[in-house]
């Protein structure tokens, strides 16, 4: 098989917040033979939430971020939900909208690039499974997580909306029952939980503005995996990830139950089962306990 | 001439059963049932109510997707019963499939909910035109097939309620007015007819508005219309800024925080955004704060690594943008 190759769009938490998931991307990306190059010049995807103040500016600043992925002529990998649906959405628009288009690349023309649609638009998870293969993840997998019970929490912006998402990647996700997160559990020899909540929403965007709103979410979340007997978590959304792991105290008051449980990026779990060490994960940078590896 | 061949699949439902007059806990009673692809889910609740059961209740009327009146959900996912086939449903779940209500806590009698605080919020909306208008007009208040789009589809609604019960914000916050109470809401404001100030004012409300959405799509994937509430929400938000009745509060600056931060670093300063959208608020997440940056979780601004050709950016942020506040 040839080399698979693709644009990295790191997102800014990636770069902020979750150090331990840039790194686990790069390990797990080493690991597999998957060359990532980094877009540098990308901006902030504004996170589902410029567009409310400013639809166009968000429209012409993904815009210029997906330009980047087409001058390389790679597809662009997400490794963020929100990332992905920003970048998706935006392009879905555009290939779809002639005169929205004219009117984005006349602002791009400026800074000298412009919006082909000659690049698709995929998360990481969806790019392990589609192109890379979980068949060819499970012959190299060196440590087999068998001993875990682990509870794939999918994210919003990864399944919904469906319509949307699925144009994105050849695994079609079935929202009510999505399957690509347990597969790779499975692919990893894990066991997985099913619970009501592995679907369902954490709560990140409003924790700012409905703070109690956000903080049942994640309570409930959590709960529901912890009674699905899981020994930890795994998301493929970063932010996913920073609501579980460092709100659990906000999510306890509000649910009135004690609520933790370790959180990992998927990169994380897959890199552990191919062998990679806690460090080389960046495991050390949870605010809940990691105390099962 | 092409023949439909008819196929036959045998399902097991399990169907959500309660009678708040009598049962203190809901319960599942399985049918074992024989499905033609011809059938519709309407057609199973009918066989179920004629050939087992004949106290099951359900609410349908027009049989035409047109009343909303038949809402329900199938193994979690909403659907309009007279529409639904089901065979798509197999396609979709496999021969297990879960029968129940909108919502279960709501339910009077197995399908039958109480959507009086769907109705409620609703109301609250002004849904429908305020305008001056000639009581006896010589001609018709007609307006322009430019300004019938801006309305989106949100006119499509049939108030079945799918997108309300799918929403978790509403389950968590019973004030928050909910989705398909947007979508009217907008409906009615982005109408060139329609001059009601108080509405859009009221869905910017702390208590119950716009800015509480969780943006989990729910609504979105549940709506039989494919109406897209949330992104009726999202031109709510636009709106209130070009109206200039944004309040200054912490959701707001939370959006328009994005632009400043873009603006100065190509990537989000995640700190300067919560302290600019806090302000002195900023101190009740100093805890956590301290636990992420012992963790190794929180770049200072002198740490950040802005994005490269910052120049371009900044040049797109002047030139593209088109909102104020
Ligand atoms: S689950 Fe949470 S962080 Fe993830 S996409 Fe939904 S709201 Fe955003
Ligand atoms: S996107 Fe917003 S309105 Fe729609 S279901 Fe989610 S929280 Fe409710
Ligand atoms: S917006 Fe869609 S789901 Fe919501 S009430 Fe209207 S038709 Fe039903
Ligand atoms: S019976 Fe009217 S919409 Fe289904």
């Amino acid at each position: 098989m040839e080399k698979l190759k693709y644009a990295l769009f790191t997102g800014c938490t990636a770069k902020q917040s979750t150090p331990e998931q840039m790194m686990s991307t790069m390990a797990v990306a080493d690991k597999l033979g998957i060359e990532l190059i980094e877009l540098t010049e990308a901006s902030c995807c504004g996170a589902s939430h410029l567009q409310d103040y400013d639809d166009f500016l968000s429209v012409v600043l993904n815009a210029r971020n997906i330009a980047y992925a087409e001058k390389h002529g790679l597809t662009m990998v997400t490794i963020c939900n929100t990332c992905q649906l920003n970048s998706a959405m935006t392009k879905h628009r555009l290939d779809n909208d002639a005169e929205l288009k004219a009117r984005v690349n006349e602002k791009l023309a400026e800074v000298g690039l412009e919006y082909k649609g000659t690049s698709n638009v995929t998360h990481f998870l969806y790019a392990i499974i589609d192109d890379f293969g979980l068949d060819k993840l499970k012959e190299m997998v060196v440590t087999p997580l068998s001993q875990f019970n682990i509870a794939p929490f999918y994210g919003c912006h990864n399944i919904r909306p469906s319509e949307l998402q699925n144009e994105t990647h050849n695994s079609k996700e079935n929202p009510y029952n999505p399957t690509s997160l347990d597969d790779l559990i499975i692919a990893c020899g894990g066991k997985t939980v099913d619970y009501e909540q592995k679907n369902k929403c954490c709560g990140f965007h409003v924790e700012l503005q409905a703070p109690h709103t956000a903080a049942v979410l994640t309570g409930n979340a959590i709960a529901g995996a912890m009674d699905g007997n899981a020994d930890w978590m795994v998301t493929p959304c970063p932010l996913c990830h920073l609501k579980l792991d460092t709100q659990t105290a906000h999510a306890s008051e509000a649910i009135g139950r004690d609520v933790e449980l370790p959180v990992l990026h998927m990169q994380q779990m897959v890199g552990l089962a191919l062998g990679c060490t806690p460090a080389e994960l960046g495991l050390n940078h949870h605010l809940a306990k990691v105390d099962f590896v | 001439m092409s023949t439909h061949k008819i196929t036959t699949q045998q399902v097991n439902f399990k169907v959500f059963r309660f009678n708040a007059d009598e049962d203190y806990l809901p319960y599942y009673e399985n049918y074992d049932m024989e499905v033609t692809s011809e059938e519709v889910v309407l057609d199973i609740l009918n066989r179920i109510k004629w050939d087992h059961d004949g106290s099951f209740s359900y609410r349908r009327s027009c049989r035409h997707g047109i009343c909303g009146a038949c809402a329900i959900k199938v193994n979690g996912r909403s659907t309009l019963a007279c529409k639904e086939s089901m065979n798509d449903m197999i396609k979709l779940f496999g021969n297990e499939l879960t029968i129940e209500p909108l919502s279960k806590k709501r339910a009077i009698k197995d399908m039958i909910i109480d959507k009086a605080d769907f109705w409620e919020k609703h109301d609250a909306v002004t849904p429908y035109l305020v305008a001056d208008i000639d009581e006896n007009p010589e001609s018709e208040n007609l307006i322009s097939p430019e300004d019938a789009e801006k309305l989106d589809e949100a006119d499509l609604c049939i108030q079945c309620g799918a997108c309300h019960y799918a929403c978790p914000a509403v389950e968590i916050n019973e004030d928050f007015f909910g989705p398909a109470a947007f979508a009217a809401a907008y409906r009615f404001s982005a109408d060139v007819r329609d001059n009601a100030a108080s509405r859009l004012v009221d869905v910017n409300e702390e208590k119950q508005g716009v800015w509480d959405c969780v943006k989990c799509f729910e609504c979105a994937e549940a709506c039989p219309k494919e109406i897209n509430p949330i992104g009726k929400i999202t031109k709510l938000h636009q709106m209130a800024f070009q109206e200039g009745i944004a309040k200054n509060n912490v959701a707001v600056r939370h959006a328009v925080g994005f632009e400043k931060s873009i603006k100065k670093n190509g990537i989000l300063d995640e700190g300067g955004l919560v302290l600019y959208s806090e302000g002195p608020a900023i101190v009740k997440h100093i805890p956590v704060a301290f636990r992420m940056f012992i963790k190794g979780k929180i770049v200072p601004p002198w740490g950040l690594t802005k994005s490269e050709n910052l120049d371009e950016i900044q040049k797109l942020v002047k030139s593209s943008s088109t909102a104020k506040f």
